[in-house]
């Protein structure tokens, strides 16, 4: 199998394979998971200004008062890694040129100057928060295979996509190829990890926040 | 008898004679060098010495052997915009066998073959378009002998081959898939000769005199990549030296054929352009005297001189996009519903076997 062959694998059958199961994946675990249902609570609901599910999503988006002090790395480089990959991975035409081939709808893209310079911003945030959660103890300590593993899933499509504009390392072909088959990997574990949280983010920011202002407690 | 002493006269001549014995003048000969050690990119001043090296050389012989081919490869070479400097390639070299461009024809020619490899036993270049059929030796024969035969024959007292254009370098069109005729490239078949390969349908022909232009100044087939290529010719992409680069990078893209962005001259990546993935010298070289060249006339790269190009997804698919239309449908929509489903009522049944294997705690068991 020479470049072009392999990169024509990645783009047909491998994306192919990977988009079932993502699909597959999703669609299972979203079930799984509302489907686990919880204990109806016949408590009166208790009436609290800021206690409800909308006002949890917000209020967990922001840092807790004096938390960014404490821990600004988390914050700051979580804010930027998480922004900056959404801006690489939807506003870059290529990028764009695949959603829309696949599900229809398109939108104006950025200059890749600026994909490139938030692509480097991005990595570099992601290597702060991987430093930090090596070398505090406490995060270390709670850090488990799927931790690094799913920071490896997520760092190496960046990584491969920006060598692959930038000709290094290895020919285009293959760099692109081999971009192309890390994000599928991504795609595939994607369900099945804490990589999931792209999808329950916000469902579990709500259903944590109305469970609890039912019972009159601002979370 | 004027023309065999002329021809054994052209046999032995070096370029210079050559060139002087048909009245071409030295100046096109320097533009000719001049333009190689650019695309090249030699350093300055090579053009002189390689338009001295060359004119002191003596006419290499070239067999050009045709094999599973359309004649595009030659049809590049000779209907050129004429008189260009590609055009020159025939005062470079001292062409003793082709099919399509010699005058003698059956055994004659087969004649002219063998008497030139008699001749320079060791010393002649083999020039190779099309690619060779394993699957059945009778899908294509030159007077009644299969390729493979007739290229093992040639090539055993060859010094070099080139493989010219990409069904030779990389079995082209015979190979695509389901490939009926068992096509493989020179370079599955020939290991103890060097071998260049210079891709394309057709190759740029300045490339090929490069090529040989290298071969007579230095004596030595220029270095060539992983698949065979020059590296002077092959070593940057279309896409890298494309003058629509800056829409690209600057996010303009034609969407149609047709639409404002295509008028404008915008990037043809969203139309399928292969340009980031092949490797040629199309967009600065360019086609027919330095015209243009297929982006420049509207449409995207195919990437033809990159290998399995035919069956590299389609044409006028982005790169970026599937290469070839997917089947994820209902079927697996319903098998992740059902794996969901399945695997609640899997959890429900045992959160209802916790809940009904629940004991009560009594004061007595808390005393226990």
């Amino acid at each position: 199998m020479d470049q072009l062959q392999f990169l024509t694998w990645v783009r047909g059958t491998g994306l192919n394979l990977t988009l079932a199961i993502f699909v597959l994946g999703v669609i299972w675990r979203l079930i799984e998971i509302y489907g686990l249902g919880r204990k109806q609570d016949l408590s009166a609901p208790r009436d609290v200004a800021g206690a409800s599910g909308w006002h949890t999503i917000y209020r967990r988006s922001i840092p807790p008062p004096g938390m960014l002090k404490l821990s600004p790395v988390s914050y700051i480089g979580g804010y930027v890694f998480h922004v900056g990959l959404a801006v690489v991975v939807f506003l870059f035409a290529p990028h764009i040129a695949l959603v829309a081939s696949l599900l229809g709808p398109t939108w104006p893209g950025l200059p890749s100057q600026v994909v490139d310079f938030v692509s480097v911003v991005t990595m570099a945030a992601m290597v702060a928060v991987l430093a930090d959660r090596i070398t505090k103890p406490a995060k270390r300590f709670l850090s488990t295979f799927g931790d690094w593993f799913t920071w490896t899933l997520t760092f190496l499509p960046l990584l491969s996509g920006w060598l692959a504009v930038h000709h290094l390392l290895l020919p285009y072909t293959l760099m692109l190829a081999l971009h192309i088959l890390s994000v599928e990997l991504l795609l595939i574990f994607l369900p099945f990890t804490k990589l999931f949280h792209a999808f329950t983010t916000f469902g579990s920011r709500w259903f944590n926040g109305a469970v609890n202002g039912h019972k009159g407690v601002p979370v | 008898m004027t023309s065999l002493v002329d021809s054994v006269a052209a046999r032995n001549a070096t370029v210079e004679e050559e060139l002087a014995r048909r009245g071409i003048d030295r100046r096109e000969f320097f533009k000719l060098c001049g333009a190689i050690a650019s695309l090249m990119a030699l350093p300055a001043g090579a053009a002189e010495q390689l338009a001295a090296a060359v004119a002191k050389a003596r006419r290499p012989s070239v067999i050009w052997l045709s094999f599973q081919e359309c004649t595009g490869c030659t049809e590049a070479l000779t209907r050129s915009h004429s008189p260009s400097l590609e055009s020159l390639i025939f005062d470079l070299i001292s062409l003793d066998y082709h099919h399509t461009l010699q005058a003698a024809s059956g055994d004659a020619a087969e004649a002219a073959r063998e008497a030139a490899m008699k001749e320079n036993a060791g010393k002649y270049l083999v020039v190779v378009d099309g690619s060779i059929p394993l699957g059945n030796p009778g899908y294509s024969t030159i007077a009644g002998v299969s390729n493979i035969e007739t290229l093992k024959e040639v090539v055993a007292g060859a010094a070099a081959v080139i493989a010219m254009g990409t069904c030779a370098a990389y079995g082209g069109l015979p190979a695509a898939q389901p490939n009926p005729t068992g096509a493989v490239a020179i370079r599955d078949l020939i290991k103890d000769k060097p071998v260049v390969n210079i891709p394309g349908c057709p190759p740029i022909p300045i490339v090929m005199t490069g090529v040989i232009a290298h071969y007579l100044a230095f004596g030595a087939l220029p270095e060539l990549d992983g698949l065979g290529r020059p590296k002077a010719f092959y070593g940057e992409t279309i896409h890298d030296r494309c003058y629509r680069r800056p829409f690209y990078d600057q996010g303009k893209f034609a969407e149609t054929f047709d639409d404002e962005g295509a008028r404008r001259g915008w990037c043809l990546f969203k139309l399928g352009c292969k340009g980031p993935v092949t490797y040629n010298a199309c967009a600065t070289s360019k086609w027919n005297g330095g015209v243009s060249f297929p982006i420049q006339s509207g449409h995207g790269c195919i990437g033809c001189s990159e290998p399995n190009f035919w069956d590299a997804g389609g044409f006028y698919n982005a790169l970026s996009m599937p290469a070839h239309p997917l089947n994820v449908g209902a079927g697996i929509a319903a098998a992740g519903a059902a794996a969901g489903v399945a695997v609640t009522f899997f959890n429900r049944g045992k959160k209802g076997a916790a809940k009904a294997g629940h004991e009560t705690t009594t004061l007595d068991d808390l005393e226990k």
